[in-house]
This record gives structure tokens, C-alpha cells and sequence, in this order.
């Protein structure tokens, strides 16, 4: 009979990346992610966060699952599981969307690149590949979990353009925000996407797994006089809520994670409904439904970006539209103080009518105070959710 | 080329919902691919000078209700006449028939002979209760969203099931979901007696007597003998095609355009609604409502097409169960042996439930069974215009034949399937095979291939307690409409399903009508 402390072996899987993490991780503060070993954070959440915000920040993204969508009908196979217009993304090219079940709930959203007329890679949060396959029904197309075969880097902040310029990356100034350029530098396959997580100025690095330790130790080198530094988790996600991106999980239930149906959340109640073009030619799954939620407003609520008075962040606090409490109409998900706006923000479920940029509400927020739980009520407004959104984002 | 409504399939199903239309003032065209009507129900020469009925071979469940409506009578359909019995067949020269002589019964067991009438009786009203809802759309799931219709009709159907009494209620529900062999040692103590009984609880399905859900289809077999069908069987004067026939002419009378050797290639989408229909040679006609008589599968993933489909719809829609196992044979025979000498109902050869559970076995590992269970019709004995003078047609359908064979070729299991039968078949009519100067074998694949349902299936999608009313063909598509507006379901494989009812079709044509005149509101009053 083998212990329970037996079990208790760590068993999580290593990313090609994880000698140069494990090297640099005070406290062993891991997290999972996907089965894998993923640093929450190293030494200091605020000073990780400023390189993202100030510096240039690495992030390894190797964890995220990816699913390579190749055959003679990959383009119409996407664009029939997407919500987005497909034909108005050309090869080389990478987007954001949404993609649904049958009544218009989010399985999940993520960003898949386009390489060729028919050459896909899809990443997700949650695996998708027995949904991918039950859509792919009637359509000349090979889906494959392709997750092990690349090592990313998220290179995100201001000063990530420098460092790929002094890794060598010619091209990289010319590099359009979702564009994707594939290049041999000293022998090594490298691919390159500019997008992120964290609304700012920012790029993908993928390599080959053996090529891993190559690229963070050229990254570490060249990028010595711009402020680099690797993050966790808990600085991106500062980034992420200033940005105005969703996070499965905590801002919503994929569909098929759901526990009851009523949790399952449409594009539109979610706050991305521009993802989805009921225009586009053809049908796509879930597209009757949201053509009716649309036409007819059956949202339940909106998910939008609220500003809140004080400075106590306020996840999972119910919203009133009276100081009273009287009138509830909804709770937040995401919350957290914003230190480059110097804003306490927060994304909330509330109805529709509420949602408007300006629009008063209350809040009430519980918080530790002195070994005690102590409750406020507060203001809070209405706001866009992409709360920081520089131009250098996309210049 | 262009019409109010385009049913796809001339099947009595689509025949019948083209009928309603029509003389509800509709433009109705009913585009069939096959060179006449009926579909499935159909009389055809499968040797020269011998006819049979192609695939079903008795009638029993065309609702009266159609029957009067569209006046049968007069287009030609006799339904007075030729009502038979059936008779089970044992070694020895033995046998009984139930139906008319329950005495027969008696020789095999006296006490069966006392139990049948009232066991018979008993599964009968609740047979009739369940069948009452055969003509009303099923319910929408969502309690919420019903419209009184629905309410009503579920309200005047759960009364009558409370007017079954007490006894008969507690006994529908431990028996509804049971397997027909546990039911049939409830009744009855003889193997003979029970062996009848559960081949009509496995017909049609590719389930054997032990499998659960056997009783509902042994109680789906006997609503279509009460009140809600012909209340027996019926051997149509001139074969099935008489029924479809009887249906065109009354089609035909109210207007309707029937275009036989039509095949429609695919349902024309236009904006997210039907627009019409493209055929195989390219022409299009052109409807905003298009029904189609076709299965589900077919209709869904063939007319419609997956891509213009939720993804959660379409995986429901192919995982109906729809795995053909009855296989048609049809025998020219120069004479009768003596034990089929004056067989002319419904002859059953299944001597008992091990017999049908092994033959089912076979069928389980995609085998044909070793010795077939088989139902026997002779129809030449009532219509002797079906064969030459002094000659015989006899229209067997044996079971199990699976659509889904694991290593028997289709030539095989054809080959397999007709010898088998005629070999089961000798032990109890010796001197057939001698007789026999020509047959034809359908199984499944041939089944599929000739008449176009999916799996050789021919209630399109087996009749299981998860594939019936508001689940039939899947749920949310329960009433009639398929997911792209304009596009209805009229056969077999909407409730309430299988046999030649015509209720799958009056059901649809009703829902059709409150569509199209909802429409004709809106349009009148912008």
C-alpha cells in the first residue's frame, strides 16, 4: 500500500522553461496551470507588475493548450465554429473571438493565428478537442492537440520592442498589433505575434521546446538595459483587469465547465458581443440564438468595467442601485486596485440599463481590518472596461 | 418553378401532410425521387408476375381520424376487408392463433388460454391511453413555454391515464421501461405464448427481449391495434402501394402536384430560411416552407447539412439509434406446404424468448442471426392478383439482420439472412423450400438503398423510450420544425413515429398551417 504522503509527490509537468524559472522563484510560490508548474510570482508582485507597465516583462505561456486545424475545409470549419468574420482575417494574422454552443453560451474565447489559407493554430484555456471534433462533423478538416510541440514567451510592456530590436528581430518595428512573422535566428526557428494579456505593447515568442533555454537566455541578455524581468500570474493579472480582458474561470463559466445551465454566459452578457458578426456569410454554431438575444435583448446582464470610491478592492461584492441595499443587480467578478491609474476597479455583472459609462451604483465591499471583517457601502460608476488601453498598445 | 409548400419524399407520411395542405388552400409539390409514391409503402414486381408489398406488409396503424378525413374510401382504399389474425407456428405440426381462436391457445396451455384474453386486454387500454396523445404536437420540455394546446392535451392525456384505474396505472408504470422477456413470465407460463409476445416486443428494434424498453415497444405495437389505428391488422387489397396510392389520389384531388422521379439533391438555404429546394439534375424549385418526409439523419444531415446547424443538434441527430436489423424476403412459390396451406393473416415463428434473444445475440456482434425470428404474410391467398394463376407470394421480414455488420459483407448477410429464414421456416412448414422458384432478399443496406431511410430503419430511428415524444427526433425539435425556420419534419421520425399511421404527417401539416397563418396575420396586417 502506498502512503497518502506518498501521493503527495509532486507531479506537476515542467515547462521547457522551467530550469531558468525554478532558478529565479523565491518562496516556491507555484502555481498550476494546465497541469503545469507556473510561477504566481518571484519576489515582488508591485515590482513585476511596473515591468509589464514600465519595462519589459516575461511571462512563459507554454502551459496554454493549442490545437493545430489543417484540411482542405479548415477556413470554412472555422469560420463555422468562430463567431467572427474569418474572411476578414488574412494568413499571417492573429484574432481574438468567441466561440459558442448552440444556444449562444461561450464555450470560450481565445485567439487563434492564421498561418495559411487553411493552416490554424487555436489556443484555449480548457480543452476543447472532443468540441472542436463534434463540429468539425461534415467538414474535410484534422484537428490536432498540438499543446507540447511549441515554448512561448509573452514579452509584454513598453520597452519589449527594444529588446526583440536588440535580439536582432529586423522586422519587428513593422510588425502590425495580431500581425505574425516566422524567422531563423542563429539557426533557431523563431515565431512572433504581437499580442498579449495585458493591453499593452507586447509580443509572443515561440520556439521549439529544445530551443527554450536558448531564447530566455538571449531574451535575459539583450533585454539587461530595458528593464526585463520575469513575471507570475499575479502581477499579469493586475494587468489583465486594467485591460479589460476576461479570464475564464473567474469572470465566467465556459459552457461546458458550467454546473448548471443558467450559468453559461452569451458574448453579449459578457461584454465582447463585437466578436460576434451576424453578418458573416454562412452559418455559424450558436448563431440563431445570439441573432435572437441580440433583436430581441434577451441579455440577463452586461459584464462591464465599474470605478469604485476608496481604495479596497472588491471582488465579489454585490452592486445596489440604492445606498440602502434595497435593490440589488448584480456582483463583480475581477477586482483589483489599478496602480497606474491610481483607480479602484472592478468588472461587474449588472443589467444592461445599468451599464452605461457614468452610471451610479453602490457597492458594498467586506474587508480585513485589524482582525476584524468590516462592510462599506460605496459608490461605484459605470465604466468601459478597457480601462488602460495606451497608444502604444497598437502603435 | 415555385410553390407555397415543397414536401420532399412522397412516403404516405408526406402524402398525407401534401393532402392537408392542399385542401387547406395551399400550393402544395411533393417531389419523389423514386419513378412512383409511397415510399416505403409500396407494392412491387420482384420477379416478373409477382408482386409483394416492399417493405411493411400488413396495415395496422393508419390513424381513422386520417382515414376519414381524407376519404380513403373513395380514393380507393378498402379498409373493411381482409382483416387476419395471427398464427404462431411450432415444430410438430403445431401452432395457435390469437386474435380470433383463443382457443388454440388452450393446446399449448390451458392456463395462457385463460390468461391471454385479459393480459391482451390489459395492454391494450394502456396501449390506448398512451396512443391518445398520437395526434397532438408533444409538449415543449420547458413547462414555462407551453401553449394551452399543449396543456390541454397533456391535461386530457394524464386524465386518461388516471381513467386506466389504480391497478392498470401502477401497472403501466413498473412495466413501461421493463424488458418484454420479464413481462412475458408476469403473463404467461408457456415458451410458445411468451415467444409471441416478445417478437412484438422486439420488432423493429435492434434489441432483444431481455433489452429494457422492449414493453413500450410491445405497447407502441399494440396503440396502432385500438382505437388510434385499425384495431387489427389489415392486409391491404393490392399491397401496400394500394395505401399510398389511396393517399396520392386524395393529394392529387385537393390540388396538391406530385412529381415522381424527383430526387432533391438538397434543402436551398437563403438568408438563414429555406428558400426552396435544389434537385439531383440542378433545377431548383423554389418554397418558403420545404417539409421533408426523409428520416432525421437524412433530412438534417443531407438536406439541411451540418453547416447550416448547431453544432449540439447535429451530434444528437446522428447519434439517433437507427440500426436497421429486419431484413425483407419475398418468396414466388409454386404451391403451399400444407402447414401454410390456409395462412392468410399474419403467421409469427418465433417458438420462444431464448430463440429471439439468441438470434439477437448474433445480431449484437454484427452477425446474422443463426436462426431468425420471422413474421409471414401470404397475401396472394386474399389477392391472388399479386401472382400468376394457382402461384403464391409469400412477404416474410425476418429479424435480426444488423445494418451495422462487423465482418459479414452486405452479399453475405444477404445470402445468410435468406437461407437462414428459409431454413427456420422449413421446420415448420416442411416442403417450402421445394415450392420456392425465386427470391428476393432486402436486407437493411438494400432497405437504405432502395427507399432512402438511414440504417434501413424503418421507423427512421428505432422506437425506444428515449427516442419517442418530445425527445423524438431530439429534444427542442419536438414539433415539427426542424432548427431553420421553413424547414418540418413530417415522417417517421417525428413523433408519433414509425408504422403506416399518417399521424407523423397530420401532426406536421398542422403545425405547418399555424405557421403559415401566422404569417398571413402579420403580412395582412403591415
Amino acid at each position: 500500500m502506498t502512503s497518502y504522503v506518498e501521493h503527495l509527490t509532486p507531479f506537476l509537468r515542467k515547462t521547457p522553461f522551467h530550469d531558468r524559472i525554478a532558478a529565479l522563484m523565491h518562496g516556491n510560490n507555484w502555481m498550476r496551470w494546465t497541469g503545469h508548474y507556473s510561477p504566481a510570482a518571484f519576489e515582488s508582485v508591485q515590482s513585476e507588475y511596473f515591468a509589464i507597465r514600465n519595462g519589459a516583462s516575461v511571462y512563459d505561456v507554454s502551459p496554454l493548450i493549442k490545437y493545430r486545424i489543417t484540411g482542405r475545409q479548415a477556413a470554412e470549419y472555422v469560420n463555422h465554429l468562430i463567431t467572427r468574420d474569418l474572411s476578414k482575417i488574412k494568413p499571417m494574422q492573429a484574432f481574438y473571438t468567441s466561440w459558442c454552443q448552440d444556444d449562444g453560451m461561450l464555450v470560450e474565447e481565445g485567439t487563434i493565428f492564421r498561418f495559411g489559407e487553411n493552416d490554424f493554430l487555436l489556443n484555449a484555456a480548457k480543452d476543447q478537442l472532443h468540441w472542436l471534433e463534434q463540429v468539425a462533423y461534415g467538414f474535410e478538416v484534422k484537428i490536432e492537440e498540438a499543446s507540447n510541440d511549441l515554448a512561448g514567451l509573452s514579452l509584454q510592456g513598453p520597452q519589449s520592442r527594444d529588446v526583440l530590436r536588440a535580439l536582432g528581430i529586423n522586422g519587428i518595428d513593422h510588425l502590425p498589433r495580431f500581425g505574425i512573422m516566422e524567422l531563423e535566428l542563429n539557426g533557431h526557428w523563431l515565431r512572433i505575434d504581437r499580442a498579449g494579456f495585458t493591453g499593452d505593447l507586447g509580443y509572443e515568442i515561440w520556439v521549439r521546446p529544445q530551443d527554450a533555454l536558448w531564447l530566455w537566455d538571449r531574451l535575459f541578455d539583450v533585454g539587461r538595459d530595458h528593464k526585463i524581468a520575469p513575471i507570475g500570474a499575479q502581477a499579469l493579472e493586475i494587468a489583465r483587469i486594467e485591460a479589460g480582458f476576461i479570464l475564464i474561470d473567474i469572470d465566467y463559466s465556459g459552457a461546458h465547465q458550467a454546473l448548471r445551465p443558467s450559468n453559461r454566459m452569451s458574448p453579449y452578457e459578457l461584454g465582447i458581443g463585437w466578436t460576434v458578426n451576424l453578418n458573416k456569410q454562412g452559418y455559424f454554431v450558436g448563431k440563431r440564438a445570439l441573432k435572437r438575444e441580440k433583436e430581441q435583448g434577451l441579455s440577463r446582464y452586461v459584464l462591464t468595467g465599474i470605478e469604485i470610491e476608496g481604495r479596497k478592492p472588491a471582488p465579489g461584492s454585490f452592486l445596489y442601485a440604492d445606498q440602502p441595499g434595497k435593490h440589488e443587480l448584480g456582483l463583480t467578478t475581477s477586482a483589483c486596485w489599478s496602480p497606474t491609474m491610481k483607480k479602484n476597479i472592478a468588472y461587474a455583472r449588472v443589467p444592461t440599463a445599468y451599464a452605461k459609462p457614468g452610471t451610479q451604483m453602490w457597492i458594498e465591499i467586506w474587508y480585513h481590518k485589524e482582525h476584524k471583517i468590516e462592510r462599506s457601502m460605496v459608490r461605484c460608476w459605470a465604466a468601459n472596461r478597457m480601462f488602460y488601453d495606451p497608444p502604444r498598445k497598437s502603435a | 418553378m415555385s410553390a407555397d409548400v415543397i414536401v420532399i419524399g412522397a412516403g404516405h407520411n408526406g402524402l398525407v401532410t401534401a393532402a392537408y395542405l392542399a385542401k387547406a388552400g395551399l400550393k402544395v409539390t411533393v417531389l419523389e425521387a423514386a419513378p412512383q409514391v409511397g415510399g416505403a409503402a409500396v407494392t412491387r414486381e420482384f420477379v416478373p408476375g409477382y408482386k409483394v408489398s416492399g417493405a411493411a406488409h400488413l396495415l395496422h396503424g393508419l390513424h381513422p381520424t386520417i382515414a376519414r378525413d381524407l376519404d380513403l374510401a373513395r380514393h380507393g382504399l378498402d379498409l373493411k376487408a381482409q382483416r387476419v389474425s395471427t398464427r404462431s407456428l411450432l415444430p410438430g405440426g403445431q401452432s395457435f392463433e390469437v386474435g380470433t381462436d383463443a382457443n388454440s391457445i388452450a393446446a399449448i396451455s390451458r392456463a395462457d388460454a385463460e390468461a391471454y384474453p385479459a393480459a391482451t386486454a390489459r395492454l391494450g387500454r394502456m396501449a390506448d391511453a398512451l396512443a391518445a396523445y398520437a395526434l397532438h404536437t408533444p409538449p415543449r420540455p420547458d413547462v414555462a413555454k407551453m401553449d394551452w394546446q399543449s396543456k390541454l392535451n397533456l391535461g386530457k392525456f394524464a386524465w386518461g391515464l388516471r381513467r386506466l384505474g389504480k391497478k392498470d396505472m401502477l401497472e403501466l408504470t413498473r412495466i413501461l421501461t421493463m424488458n418484454v422477456n420479464d413481462l412475458a413470465n408476469d403473463y404467461f407460463e408457456s415458451e410458445a405464448v411468451k415467444g409471441l409476445l416478445c417478437f412484438d416486443g422486439v420488432l423493429g428494434l435492434a434489441l432483444g427481449p431481455r433489452s429494457p424498453s422492449t414493453v413500450f415497444n410491445l405497447l407502441y405495437r399494440l396503440s396502432s391495434l385500438g382505437a388510434n389505428g385499425q384495431g387489427g391488422f389489415l392486409l391491404p387489397k393490392g399491397g401496400m402501394g394500394s395505401v399510398a396510392q389511396a393517399l396520392a389520389k386524395a393529394a392529387q384531388a385537393a390540388d396538391a402536384t406530385i412529381r415522381t422521379g424527383a430526387a432533391v439533391d438538397h434543402i436551398l438555404i437563403e438568408g438563414d430560411a429555406a428558400a426552396g429546394v435544389v434537385l439531383s439534375t440542378g433545377e431548383e424549385v423554389r418554397a418558403a416552407r420545404v417539409v421533408s418526409n426523409a428520416d432525421p439523419q437524412r433530412t438534417a444531415l443531407q438536406l439541411i447539412g451540418p453547416r447550416n446547424l448547431d453544432t449540439m443538434f447535429v451530434s444528437r441527430i446522428r447519434h439517433m439509434r437507427m440500426n436497421g436489423c429486419a431484413a425483407k424476403v419475398h418468396l414466388a412459390l409454386d404451391g403451399l406446404p400444407e402447414a401454410l396451406a390456409n395462412a392468410r393473416g399474419r403467421v409469427v415463428v418465433a417458438q420462444k424468448p431464448d430463440d429471439i434473444e439468441r438470434a439477437y445475440d448474433c445480431a449484437k456482434y454484427g452477425r446474422v442471426a443463426d436462426r431468425p425470428a420471422l413474421e409471414l404474410t401470404i397475401p396472394t391467398l386474399s389477392d391472388p392478383s399479386l401472382a400468376p394463376a394457382g402461384k403464391h407470394v409469400a412477404s416474410i421480414i425476418a429479424q435480426y439482420c444488423p445494418y451495422r455488420l462487423r465482418e459479414t459483407s452486405v452479399n453475405d448477410a444477404r445470402h445468410q439472412i435468406g437461407e437462414r429464414s428459409l431454413a427456420v421456416l422449413e421446420e415448420v412448414a416442411p416442403g417450402l423450400k421445394q415450392r420456392v422458384t425465386a427470391m428476393e432478399v432486402l436486407t437493411p443496406h438494400d432497405l437504405e438503398a432502395q427507399f432512402g431511410m438511414t440504417g434501413g430503419q424503418w421507423h427512421h430511428g428505432e422506437i425506444t423510450l428515449d427516442q419517442v415524444l418530445f425527445l423524438r427526433p431530439a429534444g427542442q425539435a419536438q414539433d415539427y420544425r426542424m432548427p431553420v425556420p421553413g424547414v418540418y419534419l413530417c415522417g417517421a421520425g417525428a413523433h408519433p413515429g414509425g408504422n403506416i399511421s399518417g399521424a407523423p404527417g397530420y401532426n406536421a401539416a398542422r403545425e405547418i398551417l399555424k405557421d403559415a397563418r401566422a404569417q398571413k396575420r402579420v403580412m395582412g396586417a403591415a
